[in-house]
């Protein structure tokens, strides 16, 4: 459910690092929380992106949702088959449903995040919902 | 068990475009009594089309019974209780009908001179005093045409008066118990949001609030009761914190069905407030006719309410255009104004004593449902509440059952759902308003209602996941319709369609 290679965040994104580049999409468990995601809004490339402040939304047919960057940078390419096919956040969170790819401009900023373990045990901590 | 399900009534019907034949007309005209003339003369072939293509032909009875079939369609608080937390569908009595109808009110034309007018301008000056004592404000705008017109309002008439200070600020606290439209209104005047949790009481977090206040923040906006439906006792305290920064306290007057005469937001600190004419005082809801979203300031905002204002002079009322710190018109002319005759209508039926007698029966039905429930369904804050009820879905859940399950078989019962997945901070929310216009024996059906739906939740889970069964349509795909609209009738395609 939360591959070992990624880093998580408290607000239920995950990143993937190579270089300098992160990828970033939101979790299975946020993904089944909100049900079907009918849209997605990202920002453009180039946009500035601050840790901790959102930088887009999903919407379910439950609530619209603001997603959280987990890192500060710039974006670089942003995933536009999700306009079209929103149910891939749904159906491949990890993969196929990924949203922004982010040059970061402060690497230290990923040691504050979960590694799977500890976003596990954040999950399972939290109050049943 | 008993089955408590009812049928729904309803008749089918195409679109009045598939009502169509050729040559059919709804009126005749009496044989031409001037010369005939030709028609270029009178109006150029290139201004004119020679015919509408697809413009529906009906007669007089086709359109009569297309709308009354389609009228059968919908669910009103006409025909039942329509318990939707936060919207306040109490029954609109029909003396406000009456009053409305009155020809002074209904065929006086807003061009008309004011001193041809005085007893509108009188009415409208009546009941900007009104509301202004009951919210303890000093003056009110009625312009604004519904509740999140009158909060970007509020929030443009803080930003001037803070520009006039020296500096707009740039952001807006909101708690995230407020009301869905509140960021968006302050985003639409430029601020940025800033999110204060609540705390494990339901109530606002006053300690971040302390750590989040600062120079940079306009104003704090704030539901009170919040859409738990629970007091925020620490107002006044709150009020402190963010006047001592020089912000205001924007109260989103929703929920003011719950204080009516018991306590006024202007004597707790609160600078800027809208009510909701559509929610506490009776006057149509949404569809049913256009709002209104009245904003009551206090003293240091008067200056920048949207103008025309009325003024007397020399014992006539009249528009006072010339206000230099106003934030301009909102709206054409001076709002809805027949549905400010409803609203005044409203009030002066009840009287202050009515008034305060709408809170308390308000607050004791949502109380009664509250304490007939408890235990069969979760209730995620045990705090005393005001005058909506908000379970989760939490026991039913583990069964499989959710609350969209819930609401849609609610209606199989002949309710309206409640308001459901809102607010964000309970998860599976169901949010029941009854108001105070339901009489007990309608509650106590809805509670056996719902009573009977967590027994079927055991029983049959099934069921509730097919659920409705008993209305027109069964559970529609909402899933598709969002991601693959289809948002309008195209001529050609009716035969697929029917």
């Amino acid at each position: 459910m939360y591959p070992e290679d990624l880093l998580y965040s408290e607000e239920h994104e995950w990143i993937s690092i190579q270089d300098h580049t992160g990828t970033i999409g939101i979790t299975d468990y946020a993904q089944s929380e909100l049900g079907d995601v009918v849209f997605v809004e990202l920002p453009h490339v180039g946009d500035k992106l601050q840790a901790k402040e959102p930088f887009g939304s999903v919407e379910s047919v439950k609530a619209v949702s603001e997603v959280y960057s987990p890192v500060s940078g710039e974006i670089v390419e942003v995933n536009d088959k999700l306009a079209d096919k929103p149910e891939m956040i749904n159906d491949d969170p990890y993969g196929n449903g990924w949203m922004v790819k982010v040059r970061l401009s402060d690497p230290a900023e990923l040691e504050e995040l979960f590694s799977a373990q500890e976003y596990e045990e954040y999950l399972a901590a939290k109050p049943e919902e | 068990m008993k089955d408590r399900t009812r049928n729904q009534p309803s008749f089918s019907e195409p679109l009045i475009f598939e009502r169509s034949a050729a040559g059919k007309r709804g009126y005749s005209l009496r044989p031409l009594d001037v010369p005939r003339r030709p028609l270029d003369e009178l109006l150029p072939p290139e201004l004119r089309r020679e015919q509408i293509e697809h413009f529906p032909e009906v007669s007089e009875v086709d359109v009569i019974r297309h709308f009354t079939r389609l009228s059968t369609w919908n669910y009103s608080i006409d025909l039942g209780m329509y318990p939707l937390g936060s919207c306040t569908m109490k029954y609109n009595p029909k003396i406000n009908e009456v009053v409305a109808r009155m020809e002074g009110f209904a065929r006086s034309h807003p061009y008309q001179p004011p001193e041809l007018c005085q007893g509108n301008l009188q009415l409208l000056q009546q009941l900007e005093e009104i509301l202004a004592e009951i919210t303890g404000m000093d003056a009110v705008t009625l312009e604004p045409a519904a509740g999140a017109h009158g909060e970007l309002t509020g929030l443009m008439m803080i930003r001037a008066c803070l520009s006039e200070r020296g500096n707009p600020r740039k952001k807006v606290l909101i708690p995230d118990s407020a009301h869905g439209t509140n960021p968006a209104s302050a985003a639409l005047c430029g601020y940025q949001v800033q999110t204060i949790r609540s705390n494990d009481r339901g109530q606002m977090s006053v300690r971040e609030l302390e750590s989040l206040m600062t120079e940079d923040v306009a104003c704090l906006m704030l539901t009170n009761p919040n859409t738990l439906g629970i007091f925020e006792e620490q107002i006044t305290r709150i009020a402190g914190i963010v006047h001592e920064k020089g912000g205001f306290i924007y109260m989103d007057g929703a929920n003011l069905n719950a204080l009516l005469g018991i306590t006024r937001p202007g004597d707790s600190g609160v600078d800027v407030i809208h009510l909701n004419l559509h929610k506490t005082f009776t006057t149509p809801h949404g569809g049913g006719g256009p709002g209104a979203g009245p904003v009551a300031v206090k003293k240091a905002l008067e200056p920048f309410l949207p103008g025309p204002r009325i003024v007397e002079k020399d014992g006539t009322l009249r528009w006072d255009d010339g206000r230099p710190r106003s934030i301009g018109r909102v709206r054409a002319f001076y709002g809805n104004f027949l549905i400010l005759v409803r609203a005044l209508s409203y009030i002066l039926t009840c009287g202050p004593q009515g008034l305060k007698q709408v809170a308390e029966t308000a607050v004791l039905n949502a109380n009664y449902i509250r304490h007939q429930l408890n235990g069969l369904y979760d209730l995620p804050y045990p705090q005393p509440t005001l005058h909506e009820v908000i379970f989760s879905d939490k026991i039913q859940s583990k069964l499989n059952v959710h609350t969209l399950d819930i609401a849609k078989r609610l209606m199989d019962y002949g309710f309206h759902p409640p308001t459901i997945y809102f607010p964000l901070i309970v998860s599976g929310a169901l949010m029941i308003e009854p108001t105070e216009t339901e009489s007990k024996s309608e509650l106590d059906q809805f509670i056996e209602a719902l009573k009977s739906i967590a027994e079927e939740a055991r029983q049959n889970a099934d069921l509730l996941h097919k659920a409705p069964h008993r209305v027109r349509h069964r559970r529609f795909d909402e899933v598709t319709a969002a991601r693959n609209p289809v948002l309008r009738w195209t001529p050609g395609s009716e035969k697929e369609k029917v």
